[in-house]
């Protein structure tokens, strides 16, 4: 699809995923043909509304799917190994190890009749080849690489004695404990205080960097992904419609709802009446009619044949649009 | 903005609110209790001598992180709980005297509405979109019938709310719609103070900008003042005329929203306002965030804090000896802006 440089070596390759929903009230057609690479030591941003698909995704790749959610097409290869054809044993092995995730909510996440200090020893002892007498130690240094003030002691607390950031870098710790080749982000930062947050996804962004390690960070923060990540995968409906290194995203979007997006995104030097609305709403993906694009019932560009298959348009380096009418 | 009556709306003077924690109150330690002398309980300092002014169509930003009594404040102004001591005037009206729990029948009550965080979850799940917003109208304005259900219809005009989904209930209505259902009923008593809890927190970025350009417009054609708390300070830096920024129960900094962000003076502000996610289109490469302040440590505790020491230190990057020995009190730094720091 793109020249990629010579250097980079793909962490992960999800190639032509689709995912459906089996509901009472039909089938949801909820990603289709979702394509995207992560390289070694990447931070890729999956952005978009609510509904566009970003973390039914990440829960695909992770084999953590709901169970009404079938994948129906696809490859997601990890260093040669295609996630989505392992066993549930093999995952499992996989996850925790070379996979990792950190969830949307910390205190929902983390078990809350645990103490924290014992929920990172767990993953070492799963994983990591610790035994249960090191692993209490090997927590502890876990917790001062998550920079945790008085590590010994906050081993020994619950979850609901630590404030929401502090939790998050259990979080942290929990997922990159046994030094994951990939991290799956999804959301880390919502609901935390914007201070925290900075400090959250600096310690992310360095703790990936020292290992090298491929991220994948979800999120519906355009700015914030464009701080954060080298590049920023737009997604809509299902659909991926743009992925582009984040500042060429910022200055030059070519799919027209990436660039309705940012014109709705509030910044330093936009006025309240400069903001744009994107007009019409997600389109009902239960429909057996859904044209090719899905964004072609609110788009303003549309042409006749956006009910074709849609093309994949290289426009810059790593810079790939998928619109027949691109800006 | 354009202040008609001399004074301000809103006039809170030194107002506070302590919460008693702690203390053994299970009941065999009551029992026993009498033995020991009476030690007085531990006492939270929810929010700490605050005194601040709104004028009228003024938009006041309030901001601060999780826990420094944002949300304490506003339930203090909206009179759902009753300040420790302090005052709060609304026009002249001196509103601290009455009870919280009287209030709801008190003729003041329309004159200050809210807007909730969550329009689904403020919502009542059994009333239709024409129930929930007739209902502060039935209970305050004492209108009823055909006069009620032409006003009902007036405000989901005003909202941009069909009237054909005045029918439906909340489960209904997309996110943006039962936010228009929210304002709608806050606005259905003609307030003239509005006060907004993070109204956008739960709407995606194309939503949420038509419904902050629907507060705004609001704003201008009902001659409302509002009081905006958020975390997004992107969207404060939109909306509002003046912030105030909040730590720890006290208020650190205020001033005109565009002075605030421009040259923030106390080291929380700065701190608060370097960590936007920003973009650089300039091509600032990712090394050049070093340069950010970033906050180390956990806020102090707010129980019983020591009133020598500031709110912000151990936190702070300047931290002093003299910060540790005297609390800076709010001071004016400039025409319009007040700082608590020795330093700013």
């Amino acid at each position: 699809m793109t020249a990629v440089p010579a250097l980079s070596v793909p962490a992960l390759s999800v190639e032509n995923l689709s995912v459906e929903f089996r509901t009472r009230s039909g089938v949801v057609k909820v990603l289709e043909h979702v394509g995207f690479s992560v390289d070694k030591g990447e931070t890729v941003a999956l952005v978009g509304e609510s509904g566009s698909g970003k973390s039914v995704t990440a829960f695909a790749v992770m084999g953590i799917l709901d169970a009404a959610g079938k994948v129906t097409s696809g490859r997601a290869l990890f260093g040669g190994t295609d996630l989505l054809a392992l066993s549930e044993h093999d995952l499992a092995e996989q996850r925790g190890r070379e996979l990792s995730m950190i969830f949307q909510n910390p205190r929902t996440a983390l078990n809350p009749i645990r103490r924290v200090g014992r929920q990172i020893a767990d993953v070492l002892v799963r994983h990591g080849g610790a035994t249960r007498n090191d692993a209490p130690r090997a927590a502890i240094e876990m917790l001062k690489r998550v920079r945790i003030p008085d590590p010994e002691r906050r081993a020994e607390a619950y979850p609901f004695e630590l404030s929401g950031g502090m939790c998050q870098r259990i979080m942290i710790a929990i997922a990159l404990a046994c030094r994951p080749a990939l991290l799956i982000a999804d959301e880390p930062t919502t609901g935390l205080d914007v201070t925290t947050q900075a400090v959250i996804m600096d310690l992310i962004g360095e703790l990936a960097g020292e290992a090298g390690m491929a991220t994948i960070f979800i999120t519906h923060d355009l700015a914030l992904a464009a701080e954060y990540c080298d590049r920023i995968v737009v997604m809509h409906a299902g659909h991926i419609v743009e992925a582009a290194p984040g500042r060429d995203l910022f200055a030059h979007p070519r799919h027209p709802y990436s660039a309705k997006l940012l014109a709705a995104t509030p910044g330093e030097t936009v006025a309240l009446e400069d903001l744009a609305s994107i007009p019409g709403g997600l389109p009902d993906l239960r429909r057996s009619d859904l044209p090719a694009c899905r964004y072609s019932d609110r788009c303003e560009r549309r042409l006749e044949q956006c009910i074709q298959p849609l093309p994949q348009h290289t426009v810059g380096e790593r810079h790939v649009v998928a619109c027949w009418n691109p800006l | 903005m354009t202040v008609a009556t001399p004074g301000p709306l809103l006039d809170v003077a030194e107002l506070a609110k302590r919460f008693t924690v702690g203390g053994k109150q299970g009941l065999l330690a009551r029992a026993t209790s009498f033995r020991k002398p009476v030690a007085p309980l531990p006492q939270l300092h929810a929010v700490d001598e605050v005194s601040f002014t709104i004028a009228r169509g003024e938009t006041v930003g309030l901001v601060g992180e999780s826990g420094c009594g944002k949300s304490t404040l506003v339930r203090l102004i909206n009179r759902l709980l009753d300040p420790t001591s302090g005052s709060i005037r609304l026009g002249g009206a001196e509103l601290a005297d009455f009870k919280a729990r009287d209030f709801a029948g008190n003729p003041h009550r329309a004159r200050i509405q809210m807007v909730f965080q969550d329009a689904g979850d403020s919502l009542n799940p059994r009333y239709t979109a024409a129930d929930a917003i007739a209902d502060p109208v039935r209970r305050l304005k004492k209108m009823s019938g055909a006069q009620l259900a032409a006003r009902v219809e007036e405000l989901a005009d005003m909202t941009g709310l069909p009237r054909e989904l005045l029918s439906r209930f909340p489960h209904q209505l997309s996110g943006g719609q039962k936010a228009r259902v929210g304002i709608a009923r806050a606005i259905a008593v003609e307030p003239e103070l509005l006060i907004l809890d993070e109204p956008t927190a739960a709407l995606d970025v194309s939503v949420q900008v038509v419904i902050l350009q629907l507060l705004q417009q609001l704003k201008r054609e009902l001659g409302m003042s509002y009081l905006f708390v958020s975390h997004d300070l992107n969207v404060v830096r939109l909306l509002c005329d003046r912030v105030l920024v909040m730590y720890l129960g006290k208020v650190v900094e205020q001033g005109p929203a565009a002075e605030v962000f421009a040259d923030p003076r106390h080291p929380y502000t700065k701190a608060l306002i370097s960590a936007i996610p920003q973009v650089d289109l300039e091509g600032a490469e990712p090394e050049q965030r070093a340069g950010r302040l970033r906050l180390g440590g956990e806020p102090r505790s707010p129980i019983d804090p020591d009133p020598t020491v500031c709110r912000f230190y151990g936190r702070c990057p300047k931290g002093t000896p003299r910060c540790a020995e005297e609390m800076p009190l709010l001071h004016p730094a400039g025409t319009a802006r007040q700082v608590a720091c020795h330093f700013a």
